[in-house]
């Protein structure tokens, strides 16, 4: 209704106040809504909640006399270039550290084929920018990082979700879903995977799988975005090498991070790609930024100088491989049996699956009042599956407090399931037998 | 004059009463008020007692908040503060008591039977579950007794989603109402002072009606005034003071209504309704003519004449 068609016998409309904006904001924006399960997560953040919702690395852990005295350092003696702007795609030491942390991981680079992002999440961006047309489809785990959701959603992306099972994302799926989406004249015009300790989902992807995946899209010449935060984060079994390394360089996009091995908040990132991508990719990257902050890069190239930053990650490692055994035991010792969760061998997630009667949104409220934290499952899908699932994070908080965070959550589904039997008769499983083994979604179909 | 701005706290609606709190915070500082901001939490009392504010403005939502709670202690603490007292507050938060004293005062509103989670743990209620169920025949609509947010609201098709529906709205509350699912037009009635203000129409605009749509900005589109017939317009204004009335309200409320035809039915009464930018209640004052500021200066007018008139 606008005002000039308002009776001149009626109060004028205000309709348009609520939507004073409304005409301006591009299409695009209406796929970014905000929810009540994103208002919930707001209650998340109090003092007094145990939060296993956050992805955070545990930053107190580095040294703060460390912090101060390297970034001294950086104002002592490259004040003036640390003030400056910098090259879009980065300072040139920053990306032979880069490099070397790739290395780390068996896949050999040159510094021309990397660029430094304002965190890896940019990437993400970057990557739809460079490749999105509206309509145009990527293709995605199911579940997928929940942080990716938006962006697709903002470049008016549609997603295809394949389904994981303990070896990752399900090849036979893979190519049941680009076949369809073909036959349906629909483009799927990039791959995004977490192939090692996926986020949410905590498998990793087998080499067998990882080969298959690089060798369809050379077949289909299709592009892989494939993110790694946490392949350093391995705390058992043989590291397997990146996609980016299977590929040599032609169909995938590499994403890598200093967050989960040094700072989330330096805001680092980074991409390693094809040099036409790059360039794209660097296009994009001046329009949305100029250049990621050189005063983060100084302090960046300050700490590979001056500390060794594999003492930091192996410290790390052994904080978090720690705590994931303390939540995987607290799942056993409170879950009822008819959960089932994964086992990751490095990262910072855990995926759990309850009952299907129980839907974790509402489970979260509830659990928020006994002051316990989680991310629905729902969030990490974009058609409304994954009502039974959440992801828990064990990186976060220490480990008295997952262990009690965990007991939490296991009272309340408790008080859920014996809800459940009384309404509908049904018995609860005998408690799991120590030594079970949990399969990740193996019956899922598709 | 002191203003202390009561909002956030722990409740599922904390979001929501953060901007509620921002945007009264502005209009306090433009009527040039001295603001007081508090992130409502354990150090309330304190906070109340060295702030000594001259009143208080309660921008707070659900549990806590809106239940009563704050309103007790500011009552104890000597406090004046905005809207209602705990007893409406309370009648208004918990629909259980709600829709009985709309019922027994012969306001309508959709039939229902409300069941706590002992009912059914002591005293096997789920044997009543199949009469309650032909009574009110599907869909039946299942919601937590408190929480004025859409959270925890499922629509049962089928016996078989019973179950499921009652534990997902059992994790709200400890009390869970069934209720008949009434068709219609969503309608809001804002109440200022014991004033109706015209009305505001939610229209979703997804095929897929779901509650969570239901006042999300981007989803529903809002109408103010209401494409309503002036007789139907003036019996859910009507309708909406009587609520307010027989609830116990006092400085401002929102009463929800559905419509069907020239059936008006009351759904709920919320004690203190959202006062975001996107939120009805300003809407429905700006199409009465009365502009924000204006709207938090007659309640706090109003705030510090009820404690005069104690």
């Amino acid at each position: 209704m606008t005002i000039d068609e308002t009776p001149p016998n009626r109060p004028p409309s205000s309709a348009h106040e609520i939507e004073r904006y409304g005409g301006l904001f591009a299409k695009r924006t209406r796929g970014m809504t905000s929810s009540a399960m994103r208002d919930m997560m707001a209650v998340t953040a109090r003092p007094e909640v145990i939060s296993l919702a956050t992805g955070l690395p545990d930053t107190t852990t580095f040294p703060a006399e460390d912090f101060a005295w390297l970034m001294s350092r950086v104002a002592v003696e490259s004040s003036a270039a640390a003030l400056q702007y910098g090259p879009t795609d980065g300072l040139d030491d920053v990306r032979r550290c880069i490099v070397e942390v790739m290395a780390a991981e068996g896949t050999i680079v040159d510094i021309d084929d990397v660029m430094v992002t304002t965190g890896g999440q940019q990437v993400i961006d970057l990557v739809c920018r460079a490749f999105l047309d509206p309509g145009d489809v990527v293709v995605a785990e199911a579940p997928t990082y929940p942080g990716a959701v938006p962006c697709f959603n903002s470049f008016q992306a549609q997603v295809a979700q394949v389904a994981m099972d303990d070896d990752g994302m399900r090849i036979d799926v893979l190519l049941e879903t680009l076949e369809r989406l073909r036959a349906e004249g629909r483009t799927p015009k990039f791959i995004y995977t977490i192939p090692n300790f996926q986020n949410p989902g905590g498998v990793t992807m087998s080499l067998e799988r990882r080969k298959a995946l690089v060798r369809i899209a050379a077949e289909q010449e299709l592009v892989i975005l494939e993110d790694n935060p946490y392949g350093l984060l391995r705390y058992e079994g043989d590291p397997l090498p990146t996609l980016y390394s299977l590929d040599g360089g032609r169909y995938v996009i590499y994403l890598g991070t200093f967050s989960k091995i040094l700072s989330a908040g330096l805001r680092l990132g980074w991409a390693a790609a094809p040099k036409p991508i790059l360039e794209r990719l660097n296009l994009g990257k001046q329009a949305a930024d100029l250049c990621t902050s050189p005063l983060n890069q100084y302090f960046v190239m300050s700490y590979f100088e001056h500390r060794d930053w594999r003492t930091y990650l192996k410290q790390l490692r052994g904080i978090y491989r720690r705590r994931r055994d303390v939540m995987i035991a607290a799942l056993e010792e409170f879950l009822p049996a008819e959960a089932t969760w994964t086992n990751p061998q490095g990262g910072l997630f855990i995926w759990a699956k309850l009952p299907d009667y129980i839907d974790t949104t509402d489970l979260l409220a509830r659990a928020l009042r006994e002051h316990v934290a989680f991310v629905p499952g729902r969030a990490a899908y974009l058609d409304g599956r994954g009502g039974s699932e959440m992801r828990l994070n064990f990186s976060g908080v220490n480990e008295e407090e997952i262990r009690e965070g965990i007991r939490r959550i296991g009272k309340v589904v408790a008080e859920q399931v014996a809800l459940y039997g009384t309404l509908t008769g049904h018995k609860p499983a005998p408690k799991r037998a120590a030594g079970d083994v949990v399969e990740f979604r193996r019956k899922e179909a598709s | 004059m002191k203003v202390a701005v009561l909002k956030g706290g722990s409740s599922l609606e904390r979001t929501v009463s953060l901007r509620s709190g921002a945007r009264v915070e502005d209009a306090l500082a433009r009527l040039g008020h001295e603001v007081c901001a508090i992130d409502v939490g354990a150090d309330l009392v304190d906070r109340l007692t060295a702030e000594k504010p001259d009143v208080a403005f309660v921008a707070l939502h659900g549990r806590g908040g809106e239940d009563g709670t704050v309103q007790e202690l500011l009552e104890i603490l000597g406090v004046p503060y905005t809207a209602s007292r705990p007893g409406a507050c309370i009648r208004c938060m918990d629909k259980v008591v709600a829709k009985h004293a709309l019922r027994d005062a012969g306001i309508p509103t959709p039939e229902f039977y409300a069941f706590s989670q002992a009912a059914f743990a002591e005293l096997g209620a789920q044997k009543a579950l199949p009469q309650i169920e032909e009574r009110l025949e599907f869909p039946i609509v299942v919601k937590p007794a408190a929480g004025g947010s859409a959270l925890g609201i499922k629509f049962a098709r089928t016996p078989a989603d019973v179950p499921g529906a009652l534990i997902a709205a059992f994790s709200y509350d400890s009390k869970v109402i069934l209720e008949r699912h009434v068709p219609g037009r969503d309608l809001a009635v804002s109440v200022l002072d014991g004033e109706a203000l015209p009305v505001v129409e939610a229209i979703p605009l997804a095929d897929a009606y779901d509650f969570e749509a239901r006042y999300e900005i981007g989803r529903t589109r809002f109408v103010c005034p209401a494409d309503l017939s002036p007789e139907l317009t003036a019996r859910a204004q009507d309708l909406a003071l009587q609520t307010y009335r027989v609830l116990g309200c006092e400085g401002f409320a929102r009463v929800d209504l559905l419509t069907d035809g020239d059936d008006l039915t009351v759904i709920e009464a919320n004690a203190i309704p959202g006062l975001t930018d996107t939120s009805l209640l300003p809407l429905a004052a700006e199409a009465a003519g009365i502009s924000f500021d204006e709207f938090v200066s007659r309640v706090l007018d109003l705030a510090r004449a009820r404690t005069a008139a104690v």
